[in-house]
């Protein structure tokens, strides 16, 4: 009796859309975060302005969107982009600081994102501004009318995290990505161009934030403070997946992304990021190393 | 009649004043120019200047981390917004309002946030560290900004200045002058007192922790504990700052919480020269001032967050040790 009152009172139309909800946002936050994660496993660098290379990737998306109306042209253009200012950025400003203590390079990209978010802010205001959807289609779940293009963008994330994740594996540049990230001095001793390799990750990752922030400003409104939200989500996912530890950063990007959309059908959703937060304070009591690593000795 | 040795000290006695003397004589001429100032500059820089000073108090506790610990907290926001929350509610509901009450209301605040912060975050080193506070400090700023009935949610709190003065004994209103006084009465002791710590055998374990820290675990230090302690060392002088700030402007308000200001903080302290306590200080006026300048010549509209970005990632590239670093040494003697 007692127990189909409660199975009864548990939401399960809601749970499931909160399911689907809580997958897509996970698959945006894997692919931030693991840009984020490539670059600090490779030298040793968190990017403080990851999350103003995904605002400027969506900026730069509207851009183009505005000029050419062709969505998946303004993701190309925008990735492409934003790609070579994060080259720039690491020539001008991380590449100076090799050898220097890692705290400096936490700096030194914290006021690049002031730059970058003030950039934005002057530039294009503080209104926000919308990206049309490319595809329009809806289908029913339960009551909602829920559009395809969330499960698209999904898609979309998952086949660019798994196309980067062959990359890494088979191809003969992933391969020196991840020779140097396993040993700088023996990578640079057998050959491989060491700095050009931290340009190119370095690029590869801001063109995955921007990628991500393209496919995901048509669900919010893209403005100049969209960045700041989503790299503390994605350092909070970093940290519990283990730094640098790609496999781990998906995993607890969506984790995380599912708890947080359970948490939304009781509490409002700025309330729901404390959920992420308690997580995040577990993990560093019980696995400080992080979730999805095994803890070293 | 001499020895070689006398021969050589007397003259150099006689030309060099010693460290010491060297040191109070110098804090003795800028606390005069402090005292004097509000009296000579008109209100608007008068005020600019105490703002400069609670800043510098705050630039200043967090240099007890990344300049003498060697941890970089991005989570300032979180001790010295909760100092300012900690006020406004000692100012609410006491009336009338007093000053000493919101004092102590406010270190109580930050003193528990920056425990319970540390007792979190010191599991973690470097990079991480960073991350954790700036973590924990948007925690406190969601609690904040969504907790609506109790903390007035986005439009903050605002309430009236308490008086200065002990209640009971003798008490009188703030001027703009005596608010300074006070302000810098209070920056100056804390200075006194944070320098005091730094050169005791608990700030050399500090330094100790910032060189090498496996070393100083090794010599046998609770490396963890003295981690927490500074910490939360750092924190209760942040919230000083922050009920300070409340006691100036009269209000508190969540975007005091956000991360911004824990990153204007760590750019004081890199600006400034870290690892010197003053200097933190000289870095909050020159950001402060630069800005007022910028926003001046270009109208207020100008981010200036551009400019001094690219001044700060200039700094940190090619003067590291910031603008008083020639005189960090000579200072921590």
């Amino acid at each position: 009796m007692e127990l189909t009152a409660i199975l009864y009172a548990i939401p399960w139309d809601q749970i499931l859309i909160q399911t689907v909800n809580g997958i897509v946002t996970g698959m945006i936050l894997a692919l931030i975060a693991s840009g984020l994660t490539l670059i600090f496993g490779i030298m040793d660098v968190v990017n403080f302005a990851h999350g103003e290379l995904f605002m400027l990737g969506a900026y730069v998306g509207v851009v183009v969107l505005a000029t050419t109306g062709n969505f998946w042209l303004a993701l190309l253009i925008a990735t492409l982009v934003v790609a070579l200012l994060g080259a720039a950025i690491q020539i001008a400003t991380l590449r100076p600081l090799l050898g220097r203590d890692p705290l400096t390079t936490i700096l030194a990209t914290f006021g690049v994102s002031l730059i970058l978010q003030n950039y934005a802010l002057w530039q294009f205001g503080p209104v926000a501004r919308k990206i049309q959807e490319p595809i329009s289609g809806r289908f029913t779940l339960f009551y909602l009318e829920y559009p395809w293009y969330r499960l698209m963008i999904a898609g979309l994330s998952a086949a660019i995290i798994g196309g980067f994740w062959l990359f890494l594996k088979y191809g003969k540049y992933g391969i020196w990505i991840r020779a140097t990230t396993q040993d700088r001095v023996m990578a640079q001793a057998m050959g491989i161009p060491v700095p050009l390799v931290h340009t190119a990750a370095f690029a590869i990752g801001a063109g995955m934030a921007a990628a991500s922030g393209v496919l995901f400003g048509p669900l919010v409104g893209v403005n100049h403070t969209m960045g700041l939200d989503w790299v503390l989500k994605a350092f909070i996912v970093v940290v519990v997946g283990g730094m640098g530890n790609l496999g781990g950063s998906i995993a607890a990007a969506i984790f995380i992304s599912l708890l947080e959309a359970y948490a939304s059908i009781w509490v409002s959703p700025a309330q729901a990021v404390i959920v992420s937060f308690v997580v995040l304070i577990l993990t560093l009591l019980f696995r400080p190393t992080g979730l999805f690593v095994p803890t070293p000795k | 009649m001499t020895t070689a040795p006398l021969d050589k000290t007397m003259p150099l006695k006689k030309m060099k004043l010693s460290h010491n003397t060297v040191f109070w004589i110098g804090f003795c001429v800028v606390m005069a120019l402090l005292i004097v100032a509000p009296l000579v500059l008109p209100v608007f820089w008068q005020r600019f200047l105490t703002e400069i000073l609670i800043w510098g108090l705050l630039a200043m506790s967090s240099d007890i981390l990344i300049g003498y610990t060697g941890m970089v907290s991005f989570g300032h926001s979180a001790f010295f917004g909760l100092g300012m929350y900690g006020a406004a509610a000692a100012l609410l509901m006491v009336s009338p309002p007093n000053l000493l009450l919101a004092l102590a209301f406010g270190l109580i605040a930050a003193a528990a946030v920056s425990a319970f912060v540390a007792y979190f975050s010191t599991r973690l080193r470097d990079i991480y560290f960073a991350i954790t506070t700036l973590i924990f400090s948007q925690i406190f700023y969601v609690i904040i900004f969504t907790w609506t009935n109790v903390t007035g949610g986005e439009n903050g709190l605002s309430f009236s200045r308490p008086r200065l003065g002990v209640p009971g004994l003798w008490t009188a209103p703030f001027t703009p002058e005596t608010l300074h006084w006070f302000v810098l009465a209070v920056v100056a002791g804390s200075y006194l007192i944070l320098r005091r710590i730094m050169r005791s055998p608990f700030g050399m374990v500090l330094q100790s922790i910032r060189e090498n820290e496996p070393r100083t675990r090794a010599i046998g230090y609770p490396v963890e504990h003295y981690k927490i302690v500074a910490v939360m060392l750092s924190g209760l002088f942040a919230g000083l700052a922050g009920v300070l700030y409340a006691v100036q402007n009269r209000f508190a308000a969540p975007d005091f919480v956000f991360f911004l200001v824990s990153g204007e903080t760590v750019i004081f302290n890199v600006m400034g020269g870290i690892g010197t306590l003053v200097g933190p200080i000289v870095g909050a006026a020159t950001f402060l001032l630069l800005r007022e300048f910028l926003g001046r010549l270009f109208g207020d509209q100008f981010p200036y967050l551009i400019p001094l970005g690219l001044i700060f990632i200039v700094m940190i590239i090619f003067l590291p040790q910031g603008l008083l670093g020639f005189a960090r040494r000579w200072l921590n003697r």
